[in-house]
């Protein structure tokens, strides 16, 4: 016990060690057929290969190929695609975008997330109530939510039009740039509020109860305490929604973008993801659209291992 | 000079209509080892709780020195609190733990950094200060809430149950170790806990719960030797003190159809619970027919399980005292303690001091 303890071993030697080790005696009995397992595993198996690699491995093939728009052949160019597409100034114009709409709604989502579960989480009376309340929000659609953001912000009905107009603003959703993108990201982060709220106070509550009357005793001021003592606890869960709101606000705000940009004059703000439908759906340059995707997929990657690689080590799991 | 006084304290929750802590007065002077001991459900940690302020106290008054302190928040209060479960912060090392409550407090770095020092001295923590908790046993982990206590100098020390997640011989020896931190530091101690063994040997005096109440207020050994009811009879003392029926008439005590001469003045008269330590039987020529049940050999004594006329009774005899089926036994002259069938008080004069208000000595 007067030992200290031996330096945290490598990250890599580490998960060699792991896949090394000889399986518990316990669970290799489990199954005495070395088939039966994978069988158990097949229907997931399927469904991610079917649905993801596949899909995974043809974006990146046809990224490589020009395709006729009919469908009757294809072309070899090479990088040719991802060329035109980092070279195009719409492109990097609408990356651009996607970025400033990222941060904005997972910092926004995140952050208003975490203020109502912390006041939610000193209520006491009539607390299922507002939980129910809080968390309905997550059950409905992403289209619907689109459609009830786009009524919103109707430009004949919408209340919140009527709101800005007492405040000068004569806001014009789907006309002017910077008012679509402002509506696009108030619905994106009213969609995402919940899940992350559900999260952060359940997090909250796996805070021992005792840890935090140890911290009013110790600390008189509110905030201090919640900087000092109830976020770092809450980090393993902060991280987590980091890299699911993240992945939320590029690719599943499509619906969102969908509704609010749909059947409108041009010079509405996009992210990559919807630039990919078009171009690749509507515009049928499935090339194009494809080395378009194989990038997106790899600035997520990056940004992922980014996280994993420098947030992670900060994060205390308890 | 610090002293806490409770002045009438009651507790009650919202939504209940009883009192789960009611009409507790309590004066405690500086330097002592108080200990709430009671049954779980008994109110104890709730009084503590409101000493520390991290419950609201209903009603009455709670005095911390010469503050008021029913509205002053629990940083504020001057006291330290060591919890059963430890809480200590996992995201800190010990050091940081230990520093965190000073910190707070804008204590100059080098203060802190000596007390820290000092705490680890005290407690043997000097090789584990860098380590997080998780990395710790126990054991330490206990050392580590106690030294967050000591760093803060309070005006007192609050122990909710803080052994009671160790195991058996642990507990025995963090037990000496909190009784002498606390005898070298002089701080007030409120240390709550259900284990009686626990109270007797923490103890300067010890306080008796019963169900928001309090029973008996006393040191260990008055209230081992003159209990004031027959709850605090049955809670203080291992094994528990018998509580067998009777009868008083005249300077006779009966038990069923057995009789026994009293060598004092008789308390009362007609039906009463009459109650004796283990200790206090003994074979003898003549008295009660005590028939054998079973036998706990404990090393250092044999608890002999029986009964007479049909009522439950423990002996405690020294270990090589022989046993038989079936004996005589009589109680020791002056050991028998009286209480009313009804309410469970003490009768007689030997009681002490009333239980009703006012400061206990």
């Amino acid at each position: 016990m007067t030992d200290l303890p031996a330096p945290p071993l490598p990250r890599l030697a580490r998960l060699r060690a792991r896949f090394l080790a000889a399986p518990e005696p316990a669970k290799r009995v489990q199954f005495d057929r070395p088939l039966l397992p994978w069988l158990f595993l097949l229907p997931q198996l399927a469904v991610i290969v079917v649905f993801f690699y596949w899909p995974s491995v043809q974006a990146i093939t046809s990224s490589f190929y020009i395709e006729d728009p009919f469908g009757f052949g294809s072309t070899f160019v090479g990088m040719e695609n991802y060329g035109d597409a980092l070279g195009s100034a719409e492109y990097r114009r609408i990356a651009g975008f996607t970025a400033f709409f990222t941060v904005m709604v997972t910092a926004l989502a995140l952050g208003l997330g975490l203020l109502l579960a912390v006041k939610a989480d000193k209520v006491i009376r009539g607390r299922s109530a507002y939980r129910t309340a809080l968390i309905s929000v997550y059950a409905i659609a992403p289209p619907v939510a689109g459609l009830m953001g786009m009524m919103l912000f109707d430009q004949h009905i919408g209340p919140f039009v009527k709101l800005a107009g007492w405040f000068g603003w004569d806001m014009k959703v789907g006309l002017n740039y910077w008012d679509t993108a402002f509506a696009m990201i108030v619905v994106s982060v009213w969609k995402q509020v919940p899940y992350n709220f559900i999260f952060f106070l359940s997090g909250l509550q796996g805070i021992p109860a005792a840890v935090r009357e140890a911290a009013v005793i110790d600390c008189k001021n509110g905030l201090r305490r919640f900087a000092g003592i109830t976020l770092p606890l809450l980090a393993p869960t902060g991280f987590f929604l980091l890299i699911i709101n993240i992945t939320y606000a590029l690719f599943d705000t499509f619906a969102v973008i969908d509704v609010m940009v749909k059947d409108k004059p041009a010079n509405n703000p996009i992210t990559l993801v919807y630039k990919v439908y078009l171009d690749g759906f509507r515009g049928n340059d499935i090339g194009g659209s494809s080395a378009q995707s194989v990038i997106l997929m790899l600035v997520v990657l990056v940004l992922t291992l980014v996280q994993f690689r420098y947030l992670e080590r900060r994060v205390h799991y308890g | 000079m610090a002293s806490i006084e409770i002045l009438n304290v009651s507790k009650t929750y919202p939504g209940s209509a009883a009192r789960s802590v009611t009409g507790i007065d309590l004066t405690i002077r500086d330097g002592e080892f108080i200990v709430l001991v009671g049954p779980s459900g008994c109110g104890k940690s709730t009084l503590l709780r409101m000493v520390a302020g991290l419950e609201d106290i209903s009603e009455g008054e709670v005095r911390i020195g010469d503050r008021r302190v029913n509205d002053v928040d629990p940083a504020d209060r001057d006291i330290a609190m060591v919890f059963q479960n430890y809480a200590l912060y996992p995201h800190m090392t010990v050091r940081e733990n230990m520093a965190y409550g000073l910190k707070n407090r804008r204590t100059p770095a080098a203060e802190i950094e000596a007390r820290v020092a000092e705490a680890a001295r005290m407690l043997e923590l000097g090789p584990y200060l860098d380590r997080k908790p998780r990395a710790l046993s126990g054991g330490q982990r206990q050392r580590v809430a106690m030294g967050r206590a000591v760093v803060r100098q309070p005006a007192a020390f609050l122990f909710d149950e803080p052994l009671s997640n160790l195991d058996a011989k642990l507990r025995v020896s963090m037990r000496g170790e909190i009784r002498r931190l606390q005898r070298r530091l002089g701080t007030i101690s409120i240390y709550v806990t259900h284990d009686q063994l626990e109270a007797m040997t923490l103890a300067d005096r010890l306080v008796v719960l019963n169900a928001g109440r309090i029973e008996q207020v006393g040191a260990p050994l008055e209230i081992y030797h003159q209990p004031a009811s027959t709850f605090v009879a049955s809670f203080i003392g291992s094994p528990a003190m018998n509580l067998i029926d009777a009868e008083l008439s005249g300077s006779q005590l009966r038990i069923g159809g057995a009789a026994l001469p009293l060598d004092a003045p008789a308390p009362a008269q007609g039906p009463v619970t009459l109650g004796i330590r283990a200790e206090h039987l003994h074979r003898a020529a003549s008295g009660l027919s005590f028939s054998v049940d079973f036998i706990e050999e404990l090393g250092a004594q044999r608890l002999v399980h029986g009964h007479v006329e049909g009522q439950p009774l423990t002996l405690a005899l020294p270990p090589d005292a022989p046993v038989a089926d079936s004996m005589v036994i009589a109680p020791a002259p002056g050991a028998l303690h009286f209480f009313d069938t009804a309410s469970g008080q003490r009768l007689g004069a030997a009681a002490p001091a009333p239980r009703a208000k006012g400061v206990f000595a």
